[in-house]
This record gives C-alpha cells, sequence and structure tokens, in this order.
C-alpha cells in the first residue's frame, strides 16, 4: 500500500491546490477590485442574506446591487446555504479580514452574530441590519420593512375598498398568542372604529399557521356568518390557505379576501379573480434603501444617530428613527397590474 | 485463515512489515492527509488575499472548535464499525438546559455541569438501545437525533436564552495570550492527548480496533463488546455536551436550533481523516488533519470569495476522493500482493 498511497495522497494535493490557486486567483481578481480604490470611502458592500437560494432575499439583492451599481461601488452578495443561527459568522469574519466597507446583514440570530459584527465594526466596517434585526448595539442601522400600524392600516384600507366601506368582515390569524399578529389586530380595530364605522369585524378565528387548519377554518367561517363580506388574514400561510378555499367555492368573487401574502403564493389566486389586492412590503425596495444607508454611512454623510437623513436614489430622502432604525414605508399592496413583477 | 496459519507456521512473512518502521509511519493515509493540509495552507496563504494573517487562525480555530471536540469519541465509535448520528441534536439538548437552567436561576457552572450530564444520559440511552437491545447505531441515533432535537426545541420554543455572565462568554471567545490560538484550544488538546492515549495506547483501545475489524473474533479474544461499545456512546454523548456548552457560550445564545446539520460535518471530517466507514481504521492525528483541511479549505475559499454552493460541491468532491481512493487503493494493494505471491493466501486489506 505504502507506494501506491504516497503517490495518490500526493495527487490529491496537487490537484487541490492547484484548483485552490485557480479559484482563488480568478476569483479575488475579480471580487477585490474596487474594494480599495474610492476617494469618499470604500464602497465594497456585500450582502449577507440568512441564507442563498431563497426568492425573498433574491429580490432584496437584486434591489441592493441596483442601489451599489448606481452609486457606483462594488456589490457582493455572500451567505451560508442554511438559515443557521451561527452560519453567518464565518462569513462575517471572513468581510473583516477582506475588509469591505459595509455589511447589509439579515439577521438569522439575534445575538450569535453580534461579536462578529462587532468585530467587524472595530475594523471601520459599517454594518446595516435589514429584514431581521440583531441587538441594536452590534450594528450601525436596521432598515425596518414596515410598522404594525402601517401594517394594519393597510389591509384594512385594502379590504374596506373592495367590500365598498360597509358589511361584515372577520379576520383569519395565526396562534391565538402571536405577538405580531395580535398586535396588528388590536390596531386594525382601533383604526376600523375611527375610520370605517360601517364595517363590523364579526369574528376572529386562528388557523394556527397550518395550511389545514386555516383552510377548515375559512370553510367553517363562511358557514357561521352567511352575510360575511370579508376576510382579512394576516399571515402568508392564512391567506394562501383561505384563498385556496374561496378559488373552489361559491364564495369566490363574493367574499373579499385580502392579508399578507407573497406573490409567488398568490399568483394564481390573483390571476383566477379570488383575491384583488394584497399587501406585504417590497423586498427589492428594502435592498435597495439598505444599500444606500450603508453608503451614506461609509462615506460619513450619517453616523447613525436619531434624525440624520440621507437620500436613497429614486426612493426619496429617509431620516433615523427611534433606535437607528430607518423605516422603508407604506406596505406594498400587489395586484393583478404588478405581480408580474416579482418573483419571491 | 485460520487453516493458513497451521499449515505455514514458519513461512509466513507479512509484507505489508517488511519496510522499515519510518516508512511505514511516513507512507500512510494520515500522512497524506497531514501533508495536503500542509500543502493546501502554504498555497492559501500564498495565493489568497488575507489569508496569512494571523487573524485567519484566530476565526478558523473558532470555526472548527465544535467539530474538533465532537470528532474525538466519534472517531473511536466509527472505529468500532458503529456511528452516531445524534451528536448535533445532543448539542442543542446541551444548549438548551444550559439555557432554560440559567434562565431558572442556576449559575453557569452549575447549568453546564447538568447540561453535561443530560448528554452523558443522552450517549447512554444511545448506548443502552444498541448494545443491550442490540439495534444497529444507524437506526438508533436516527431515531435520537430527531428525539433530542425534538426536546431541545420543545423545551425552549423559538425563543433563546441570551442572558449569559460575561465573563463566561468572553472567555469562551478568549485568546490564549500572546497567540492568536483561541483558548478552547487548552481543552481540546487536553481531550485530544486524552482520547489518542485511550485509543493508541490502552487495551481499550486495541479493543476498539479488534471490534471494527470483526466483533466477533473481538468478542472470541476476551473484549468485552458491549461494554466497549456502551461506554463509547456514553462520551460521544458526554463531549457533545461539553461542545454544546461551549457553543452556546461562545455565540451567547442558547437556541434549540443551534448546531443543525453539524453531525454531517464531523462525519465527513472523521471519514476524510483516514477512519474507515467499515470500522477497524484510522487514529486520532489524521482525524484532526482531516477537520483542519476542511476547515482551511473552506476559510480559504470563503476568503477567495467563491460561493458556499462551490464550497460544498469542493469538500463533498474530496470526500468521496477520499473515501473511493481507500477503495482503489485496497484493490490495487491486493493485486500487487497477489502478484508478490502466486500461491500466498489473500492479504488481509489494509485500508
Amino acid at each position: 500500500m505504502t507506494f501506491s498511497t504516497k503517490r495518490a495522497g500526493s495527487l490529491a494535493a496537487i490537484a487541490v491546490a492547484v484548483a485552490l490557486v485557480a479559484t482563488g486567483c480568478a476569483a479575488s481578481d475579480g471580487g477585490d477590485g474596487g474594494s480599495g480604490g474610492g476617494d469618499g470611502g470604500n464602497l465594497a458592500i456585500t450582502f449577507l442574506p440568512k441564507n442563498l437560494g431563497n426568492p425573498y432575499f433574491d429580490t432584496s439583492s437584486k434591489g441592493g446591487k441596483a442601489a451599489v451599481d448606481e452609486f457606483g461601488g462594488t456589490f457582493a452578495e455572500v451567505g451560508p446555504t442554511e438559515a443557521a443561527p451561527d452560519a453567518q459568522v464565518s462569513f462575517i469574519n471572513t468581510l473583516t479580514q477582506q475588509g469591505v466597507g459595509g455589511i447589509v446583514v439579515s439577521a438569522n440570530d439575534p445575538e450569535a452574530i453580534c461579536d462578529a459584527l462587532n468585530e467587524a465594526r472595530d475594523t471601520g466596517i459599517k454594518v446595516v441590519t435589514f429584514d431581521s434585526d440583531t441587538n441594536a448595539d452590534c450594528r450601525d442601522l436596521f432598515i425596518n420593512q414596515a410598522t404594525a400600524e402601517g401594517i394594519a392600516k393597510v389591509q384594512v384600507d385594502t379590504i374596506a375598498e373592495q367590500i365598498g366601506g360597509a358589511g361584515e368582515i372577520a379576520i383569519l390569524s395565526a396562534t391565538a398568542n402571536a405577538t405580531n399578529q395580535n398586535a396588528w389586530i388590536e390596531l386594525m380595530k382601533e383604526y376600523l372604529a375611527s375610520d370605517y364605522p360601517d364595517i363590523q369585524l364579526v369574528d376572529v378565528v386562528y388557523g394556527d399557521d397550518d395550511d389545514q387548519t386555516s383552510f377548515d377554518k375559512t370553510a367553517a367561517l363562511l358557514q357561521t356568518h352567511p352575510n360575511l363580506k370579508g376576510i382579512i388574514s394576516p399571515t402568508t400561510v392564512g391567506i394562501a390557505a383561505a384563498a385556496r378555499y374561496l378559488s373552489t367555492s361559491e364564495f369566490k368573487g363574493k367574499v373579499a379576501l385580502t392579508g399578507l401574502g407573497t406573490p409567488n403564493q398568490m399568483r394564481d389566486f390573483v390571476e383566477d379573480g379570488t383575491v384583488t389586492a394584497f399587501a406585504l412590503w417590497n423586498p427589492e425596495d428594502l435592498g435597495y434603501l439598505a444599500a444606500f444607508a450603508a453608503k451614506a454611512l461609509i462615506e460619513g454623510e450619517i453616523t447613525g444617530e436619531e434624525g440624520d437623513t440621507f437620500e436613497a436614489g429614486k426612493l426619496g430622502s429617509y431620516t433615523v428613527g427611534e433606535g437607528g432604525a430607518v423605516l422603508l414605508g407604506d406596505p406594498y399592496v400587489f395586484d393583478a397590474d404588478n405581480i408580474g413583477d416579482f418573483d419571491f | 485463515m485460520t487453516a493458513d496459519i497451521q499449515h505455514a507456521p514458519v513461512t509466513r512473512s507479512y509484507r505489508d512489515y517488511a519496510h522499515p518502521l519510518w516508512r511505514r509511519l511516513l507512507f500512510t493515509r494520515e500522512a497524506a492527509i497531514i501533508a495536503l493540509l500542509v500543502i493546501v495552507y502554504v498555497v492559501a496563504a500564498l495565493t489568497v488575499r488575507n489569508f496569512a494573517a494571523p487573524i485567519t487562525i484566530t476565526y478558523l480555530l473558532l470555526d472548527v472548535a465544535t467539530i474538533l471536540l465532537i470528532a474525538l469519541p466519534m472517531t473511536l465509535v466509527i472505529i468500532t464499525g458503529e456511528i452516531d448520528l445524534s451528536v448535533a441534536s445532543v448539542v442543542g439538548l446541551s444548549s438548551v438546559t444550559l439555557g432554560t437552567l440559567h434562565q431558572a436561576g442556576l449559575p453557569i457552572e452549575a447549568a453546564g455541569l447538568v447540561a453535561i450530564l443530560v448528554g452523558a444520559l443522552a450517549g447512554a440511552i444511545n448506548g443502552f438501545f444498541i448494545t443491550v437491545v442490540g439495534l444497529p447505531s444507524l437506526a438508533v441515533t436516527i431515531g435520537t437525533l430527531a428525539l433530542f432535537r425534538g426536546l431541545a426545541v420543545g423545551l425552549l420554543g423559538t425563543t433563546a436564552v441570551t442572558d449569559f455572565t460575561e465573563f463566561w462568554t468572553d472567555l469562551a471567545k478568549s485568546k490564549i495570550p500572546g497567540t492568536p490560538i483561541p483558548s478552547v484550544m487548552i481543552v481540546f488538546v487536553v481531550l485530544a492527548i486524552a482520547f489518542a492515549v485511550l485509543l493508541h495506547f490502552t487495551p481499550f483501545g486495541r479493543g476498539v480496533y479488534a471490534i471494527g475489524l470483526s466483533s466477533e473474533a473481538a468478542r472470541f479474544s476476551g473484549v468485552r463488546v458491549e461494554r466497549t461499545k456502551f461506554i463509547l456512546f456514553v462520551l460521544s454523548g458526554t463531549v457533545a455536551a461539553l461542545a454544546g456548552v461551549y457553543y452556546t457560550l461562545r455565540f451567547g445564545s442558547a437556541r434549540g436550533d443551534n448546531a443543525t446539520g453539524l453531525e454531517l460535518s464531523v462525519i465527513a471530517a472523521v471519514l476524510l481523516g483516514g477512519v474507515s466507514i467499515f470500522g477497524g481504521r484510522g487514529n486520532i492525528p489524521g482525524v484532526i488533519a482531516g477537520v483542519l483541511l476542511i476547515g482551511i479549505i473552506g476559510s480559504a475559499l470563503r476568503l477567495a470569495n467563491v460561493t458556499s454552493d462551490v464550497i460544498n460541491i469542493i469538500t463533498g468532491a474530496l470526500l468521496v476522493a477520499s473515501v473511493v481512493s481507500t477503495s482503489v487503493l485496497a484493490w490495487v494493494h491486493r493485486k500487487r500482493i497477489g502478484a508478490g505471491i502466486k500461491k500466498g493466501p489473500p492479504a488481509p486489506a489494509q485500508d
């Protein structure tokens, strides 16, 4: 065994070494090209989503790349294949070593990547979180996709428009103790009382964010309330299940449905007329804004203090709010006219 | 085999041992992996920007510390021809145990100790089903992989415990003063020496190899097969739980889904390090080199801006190549022996 093992071993060693040289040279030529240059700061901005191959983050990175190209920086995207809590740490460490200008990250865990981000910031790298925040002391800015008020308002406005501002509606939520959903439902009730006195919220049911349960609850809801004119489902699982029920039932087109959903889930139901419009934020704009925020930090235009103002290209001017958060704006309404532009 | 030995007690010669000791030590699979490790490191240091910096060593060792720890008992388990797929779930379970107990007011020292005991218990459960009930370890540990992970996630739900005493989280991240080497490596080196001595210099260790080569033969030679395996699974659970405590403190976050999928990284590194999946072959230095090799390749490729998919493909291909090469070399070896001794018995497979 001795001689052949040695020969095979050295062959393998050479093969790996060659592969490493080839990829190493090719990649460092292309990837690091812009990191050294630039007078107004190092505009090498790297996006680090929760995981790669996720359509939602592909869309946000697309927006980020458009922004970075617009202001002449260097865009890169790295990330783990799985959204494990610690998986982003080694990528952050790598970016620290490479000395990029800014990291735009959606955190898999608010705590686990904190130290790595702070080490990066100690070397002068600016850190912007988007979509999913870390603890506030581990980043410079958080780009918040939507506020609870905005989410509640857009759903009520959408359903009111579809049912003509009067009649019975119901809510199909996630679990009974889901923090986000309950906060939104409270705000929806307040907003309904103040702005739409002719709409009655007759029932709130819980589909537990389970497809089949949500499906069954929708059926029960329609049996119990024969005069129901609309359903709001502030959860992506619920709205898809409710749409699936409605699309094959006699209520299709008669009972309006809206809520929070993703275009890929809802495309068929929008096309067949079950759903007219639903809401979510636009991840492309989210990435675009995050990239501009990173640029403003890198160039020293802002420091992340409350009240700082910066320009974000086509999206206009933004002000840093409480706790270093920047709000993207009102949720985005998807309908038959624009759903074709999105793939996530 | 036995018949041959009876017929030819005098003329029997072992071609494998015909070479001097230094050749036998130098031209082994483990030596090849260690050589590959050195070559890859040097090439990466010369060609990949920022790789040569000392901070690379810190990040690299922090990255692979958990895998290094768990790989030690896993080496022994795989040498006996068994496997433990539940280690990453034990990491999660110990992480959650530490988190919930600390949240309930227990100091980290006590909570960590309980977490390690929970790991030992988890290992004992595996060991019980494998050695007493007599089920295959693959089936048992696939079951406990789901069971322990389910318990971990069930205990904490989607929440995380993050308020650990700063002294301990700082210690978990600290470096040995004056070096780029993380302090956790001290724990690792102590354990590595302990496991290397246990495997290579004790009757228990010889028994581990004997079981892997032939469980029956080992039993007839007086090796207590069940007892040995049971001890190994308890060790595996204990060390995985220790790794879980370290993991939790290092990231400052106790979550039920911590270290999901880590078992595959551990097993891949152990196999790359020259341990035979069929049992009976491998050693601790080779495994350490295997873990470091995967770590260095990942680190260098990430620095070279290679995407994680491509890194997975490269490490996967390397692993397949290393496993295939063992079988091919064994076949070549048999051919050569066969040609050398025309009428001799088939030589025992070395790889």
